[in-house]
């Protein structure tokens, strides 16, 4: 008896040492990025483009990437958006009582969204050469519009599936077409919208694989969509190649940035996502 | 009624998440015979049965007083041994629960446990408590089968059989033929009859018909208090109580 | 509800059949609209495949398929193309993350389903979902900053040498780091799913809660964990950034943790710049992207049917 109850003490141990490592490597990873990107944060990362020679320690800042990264990110989300809604919406309200091809479709989704970033850079990329597209803001939106799609269907997916079938079936039996329902429903999820917006806005603006090949880069902030467009985690991966101490520190100061950006996002996600379930109960 | 009690129940109150599930329960469990708990739905009955193997233990929110005694040990004494105490009983739930073994590995897993590790000696258990609960013949060629391809009623008699295998004295069934066909029912209810020569019995049931043809004693339980105890006609046919005569009023024998 | 009654009642209220076509038409264009991107989206899976082999045709042309897998010589400017190198790196990166984060995840979440007080799991998952938001570009950083010293200074002397700190291990670590949200979040789904009445056969036939969980509750998760896992492998294949800054990028078989290494995202990730001024490189490294797209396009299928089966059983 006493050596199953020793057993058990020492998993159960091992049990919460895993725990606190799993849950611990959160504030360890945040933590290293706030304590050696902080010394090199001041105004000017946020403020300026990089002056000339800022790669070799003078001045300027990365404002080229964040405009580049959130414009990016936001034309990929939009578009991703006019393409993710209608295809949610079809999935869910036309499609019932063909339950195996909806499944089907749901499952080929969740495996393009287990394709990685470079893969969907790739493609973009043969995309790109094949219209005569260079390397351009363009490119980039074109390559993470593809990797956003998936997350925003299933995201959108998900939430519409959590409005009541009385509530469709309810406005199917006053007449309503199948559009004017759907109209209804998407009122109805707006919360969620906001948080699949969101999610795919976090994960595009922190990606680089599918930007490397088609955004290009620049210091300026692109204002076409033919310039090539800077992105932050670009910027980041420069800055951290160089020798020079100063800019491999500013490096640092600019992952802190996209760390910060990313966590505020994601906090929000999560926040609406806690208010979106209270709300429906 | 002059037998020694082999379960003795002292004042148990039962809170679950601040709703008074069992008001002072004080009730003596007859050794060696079948007792049956009736009582209309949500009124404890359950409660009251699992508190005897200390399985509400970790139910949020779980608050209980009192004592329960098994041969003359309160079972929640802080230093008693919830292992221990759960070997002595065997619980057959509503539904069949076979584990995700095969069917010699199911009746094998508690002796495995609690040390017994000898082939030879693991199965003569198995055998011996198969053809105790009457599956032998129906599964001694297939003993290394997965046991949920077995039917409903064969998983049931499974589960009593593993049950058994750790040398129990006491068995607790909870509404466990309500899963069953009448022909599966039948034979665990003739089961639970010849069973009682070597154990104490006590079965949860709302089929009055039920307790009538098996058990010895009844208790009749009503929002969580205990109306009524006596032997089986008596209750059924001849009630004191005035709550007890509403329950059983449509019972015709 | 009341508002969206409103809503309907001002069109359907009005009973002029030419309203009514008009609805009913836009209703049926609309359908047909969402068909089409539908179907689009999807066979978007069909055209990625179709069009990286189309793009490696011409080295298909010139080297087997046996060649180009099994062959460890890199020289580009010859023509030589052997992706044993990348293929192998690949392999030990995924491999040491998935020994250091299976055993990991599993553990944490057998603790938060079987064994924490509620306010511990209220605290806890918060932080496991924030940790699948982080950039894997901040992973890498964190990689370069934290686990090369640390490889380096603390753990590396003691088993060889000299060593930079960039190695396989470094690759390992920071992708087990990543991958440990998605372990954890399908094995504690997989782990609520189990009924309490079967752990509590288990527990009346006086085992202990661990005993239950060895015995019992592992072995009914079973195929949710190897599904887990084999989505873990799958998306530890196919990280580029973060894997690429802490690894060593050099083209040679790791025989060791210590050893360097060159997966192939990173592969195609430093060189796409090439990519076009060398003749055939382009089509080499659009069949690296080919390779990773079909072994990740298996090992995603195979594990999300493992999961909709299991979801199908639960579901009876």
């Amino acid at each position: 008896m006493r050596r199953r109850k020793l057993e058990e003490l020492f998993f159960r141990s091992l049990m919460v040492l895993s725990t606190v490592i799993v849950g611990g490597s959160f504030f360890l990873i945040v933590g290293t990025i706030f304590y050696k990107g902080a010394p090199y944060m001041n105004l000017d990362m946020i403020t300026k483009i990089p002056g000339g020679g800022f790669y070799i320690g003078k001045e300027g800042g990365v404002l080229n990437a964040i405009i580049g990264s959130i414009y990016v990110a936001g034309g990929a989300t939009v578009l991703g958006l006019l393409i993710s809604i209608p295809v949610a919406i079809f999935i869910n309200m036309y499609m019932d009582g063909k339950k195996f091809l909806s499944n089907t479709l749901r499952m080929a989704y969740d495996v393009l969204f287990g394709i990685p970033s470079i893969v969907y850079g790739a493609f973009g990329f043969l995309i790109m050469v094949y219209f005569g597209i260079r390397a351009s803001l363009l490119g980039g939106i074109i390559a993470v519009t593809l990797l956003v799609i998936p997350i925003l269907v299933r995201t959108l997916d998900e939430v519409i599936r959590t409005v009541p079938g009385e509530l469709r079936d309810a406005a199917l039996s006053l007449g309503a077409t199948r559009w004017e329902t759907a109209k209804v429903v998407l009122r109805q999820i707006r919360p969620g919208i906001f948080t699949a917006i969101l999610l795919s806005f976090g994960r595009a603006v922190g990606d680089v694989a599918s930007v490397m090949f088609t955004a290009g880069f620049s210091d300026n902030i692109p204002t076409s969509l033919h310039q090539p467009a800077a992105t932050l985690p670009l910027a980041i991966f420069f800055q951290l190649g160089s020798a020079v101490d100063e800019v491999q520190g500013r490096g640092y100061a600019s992952a802190l940035i996209l760390t910060i950006i990313v966590l505020i996002i994601t906090i929000l996600a999560e926040l609406l996502i806690k208010k979106f379930s209270k709300f429906r109960n | 009624m002059t037998q020694t009690p082999h379960i003795s129940v002292q004042h148990l109150n039962v809170h679950i998440a601040n709703q008074q599930i069992l008001k002072d329960i004080s009730i003596n469990i007859p050794d060696k015979k079948v007792t049956s708990i009736i009582g209309p739905s949500g009124c404890g009955k359950t409660t009251l049965l699992k508190t005897f193997n200390r399985l509400l233990d970790n139910t949020a929110g779980i608050k209980i007083t009192g004592k329960v005694l098994v041969d003359n040990e309160d079972i929640y004494d802080p230093a008693a041994e919830v292992t221990h105490i759960r070997k002595k009983m065997g619980l057959l739930s509503q539904r069949p629960y076979p584990l995700p073994m095969s069917i010699y590995d199911n009746v094998a897993y508690g002796p495995r446990i609690h040390g017994t590790r000898e082939k030879a000696e693991l199965d003569q258990l198995v055998e011996e408590q198969l053809k105790a609960t009457g599956l032998w013949n129906e599964v001694k060629d297939r003993l290394n089968t997965s046991a949920s391809r077995l039917s409903i009623g064969q998983q049931q008699r499974l589960c009593l059989a593993r049950g058994l295998a750790v040398g129990p004295e006491i068995i607790l069934g909870d509404e466990s033929t309500s899963a069953l066909d009448p022909v599966s029912t039948a034979i665990i209810e003739d089961l639970f009859i010849s069973l009682k020569e070597k154990y104490t019995i006590v079965l949860v049931t709302h089929i009055l018909r039920q307790a009538r043809r098996v058990s010895d004693y009844i208790i009749f339980v009503y929002m969580g208090k205990i109306i009524e105890f006596g032997p089986t006609e008596e209750v059924l046919l001849n009630p004191k109580q005035e709550l007890t005569k509403e329950y059983v009023k449509g019972y015709i024998s | 509800m009341f508002k969206f009654l409103t809503l309907t009642t001002s069109s359907t209220f009005t009973t002029s059949t030419t309203t009514m076509q008009l609805r009913l038409l836009k209703d049926k264009i609309l359908a047909k609209l969402m068909l089409v991107l539908t179907l689009a989206s999807v066979s978007l899976l069909l055209v990625i495949g179709i069009g990286l082999y189309y793009k490696s045709i011409p080295l298909l042309q010139r080297l087997s398929w046996g060649t180009l897998l099994t062959s460890g010589v890199w020289k580009p400017l010859k023509g030589l193309f052997g992706f044993y190198p990348f293929i192998m790196g690949t392999l030990w990166v995924t491999g040491i993350a998935i020994i250091i984060a299976l055993p990991l995840s599993l553990l944490t979440s057998l603790y938060i389903v079987e064994y924490a007080p509620a306010r511990v799991k209220r605290a806890l998952s918060p932080f496991v979902n924030l940790l699948s938001g982080i950039p894997p570009v901040i992973f890498g950083v964190w990689g370069v900053l934290f686990i090369i010293p640390l490889i380096q200074k603390y753990i590396a002397p003691h088993f060889v040498e000299y060593s930079t700190g960039y190695s396989v291990l470094a690759g390992g670590i920071v992708l087990a780091v990543m991958i440990f949200p998605l372990i954890v979040s399908i094995i504690s789904e997989v782990l609520r799913t189990i009924p309490q009445e079967l752990k509590d056969a288990s527990l009346s036939l006086g085992a202990t809660k661990w005993e239950t969980i060895k015995k019992v509750v592992l072995r009914k998760a079973l195929p949710g964990i190897i599904a887990a896992t084999v989505l873990a492998i799958s998306r530890a294949f196919g990280e580029t950034i973060a894997v690429l800054m802490v690894c060593g990028n050099n083209a040679v078989v790791p025989h060791s943790v210590f050893d360097t290494g060159y997966p192939l995202p990173a592969l195609i990730a430093n060189n796409y710049g090439e990519m076009l001024s060398i003749p055939l490189y382009d089509s080499a490294l659009m069949f690296a992207a080919l390779l990773l797209f079909i072994i990740i396009l298996l090992f995603n299928i195979i594990s999300r049917v493992i999961l909709a089966r299991l979801e199908r059983k639960l579901a009876v």
